[in-house]
């Protein structure tokens, strides 16, 4: 059965598209996980060997972790949590303003050999959720507050 | 002969429903634009994280959800473009595509101007990012290809294959946030399956916003059309091929 012009026009887009729609499909189902952003504390922890280049490390600031070491330069100190692992991290710089125990945060660094992370940057994740201050207040009263800091 | 007299009939007849709509979108765009950013900037309140610079997201949110429409309507057009031979489907997707681009590029722009203060970085290889910069550059190329050939039905053939193709990273930016859930950009806070995680009174700008954004659009890309068929009209007549206007009026 010979097709007219218009249904060989419809078959050839229709088709470019689902050829390259399966190949993209492919590649994002090959690729799967290690489009990974970050390690996390858990990941460093089973793995055989610790990475030795520069690397991603996320997860929650540990409550009560951050400290400010004395030295000449002002040396934050702070222990990165996956609920599974931990993992302290060094940083000198200047902090976003997000960061804070609790919060989301990807910090880019290289492992010492003593198992700590030397940050060269620290990233703090936010999360979708957005509400005037006076709301959230009023949610910690009521005691119905289910965010993080 | 019936053919061309459809092809020509239909942009005439666009031409009167694009000269009504035209003026009322462009007063639309004023005055939401108006509205949307007083409740942006001074009558909503700051975030309780954030701060003040919760307000950059009343710019960029809309811009880009505008920059997936955008594309999205070019995928559509160029479907019907090339199913169909329509000649306004064509005009449609090549009008869109700059509108796209120059949105694309504000949600890039406000994105980076957002990205310094909250997360401490002005750019991030993080997924939801780099598909929104691939989605800037097959804008560029879609523009590109119009540019390069000559042939305007070619070009529109190829164009849409294109447009086709490269509408595949549409849901990739959309679900981006969900897939990879290791990156930096936080999930949908408005397109979400448990309703928005936004306080009404942000919501309020933002919608303002995003409808002031759609009819900027509607505006743009109807002059934008307008100007492109009266570019092949000339060149028609220069080419000394135009038919007598009567035969038309006639059909």
């Amino acid at each position: 059965m010979a097709m007219t012009k218009k249904q060989t026009r419809i078959a050839l887009i229709g088709g470019v598209f689902a050829i390259a729609s399966l190949a993209v499909t492919l590649v994002l189902v090959a690729l799967g996980d290690t489009v990974a952003y970050f390690y996390t504390p858990g990941d460093l922890a089973r793995l055989p060997n610790q990475p030795t280049g520069v690397i991603r490390l996320g997860g929650l600031v540990a409550d009560d972790s951050v400290t400010v070491a004395d030295g000449s330069e002002a040396e934050v100190r702070f222990d990165v949590t996956d609920g599974e692992a931990a993992k302290t991290v060094t940083y000198r710089g200047i902090l976003p303003d997000l960061f804070r125990e609790g919060q989301g945060v990807v910090v880019q660094g290289r492992l010492r050999a003593d198992g700590t992370l030397e940050a060269l940057e620290v990233l703090a994740k936010h999360d979708e959720t957005y509400m005037p201050k006076e709301v959230a207040d009023a949610l910690k009263a009521k005691g119905q507050w289910q965010g993080g800091s | 002969m019936a053919a061309a007299i459809y092809e020509f009939a239909n942009p005439q007849r666009f031409e009167t429903v694009a000269q009504r709509v035209i003026p009322f979108a462009a007063a639309s765009a004023v005055i939401l634009l108006g509205f949307g950013l007083y409740f942006a900037l001074i009558a909503s309140p700051a975030d309780y994280q954030q701060g003040d610079s919760v307000r950059i997201m009343y710019v960029h949110v809309p811009a880009a959800w505008m920059a997936m429409m955008c594309y999205s309507i070019m995928a559509m057009s160029s479907i019907t473009g090339f199913i169909w031979k329509h000649p306004i489907a064509d005009v449609a997707a090549k009008s869109t595509a700059p509108i796209g681009a120059v949105f694309t590029f504000l949600a890039l722009v406000t994105g980076s101007l957002w990205g310094k203060p909250t997360w401490g970085a002005w750019w991030a290889w993080d997924p939801r990012l780099t598909s929104v910069l691939i989605l800037f550059f097959l804008y560029l190329g879609y523009i590109a290809i119009w540019e390069a050939i000559d042939d305007k039905s070619r070009a529109a053939r190829i164009a849409a294959i294109v447009c086709v193709v490269g509408f595949i990273n549409v849901p990739i930016i959309k679900f981006s946030v969900d897939w990879w859930k290791r990156g930096l950009h936080q999930p949908a806070s408005v397109l979400r399956a448990d309703g928005p995680s936004i306080h009404s009174t942000m919501l309020t700008p933002l919608f303002l916003m995003a409808l002031a954004y759609m009819a900027i659009y509607a505006c743009l890309v109807l002059i934008s059309m307008r100007n492109e068929f009266a570019e092949r009209r000339l060149a028609r007549l220069e080419r000394g091929r135009e038919e007598p206007v009567s035969t038309v009026r006639a059909a």
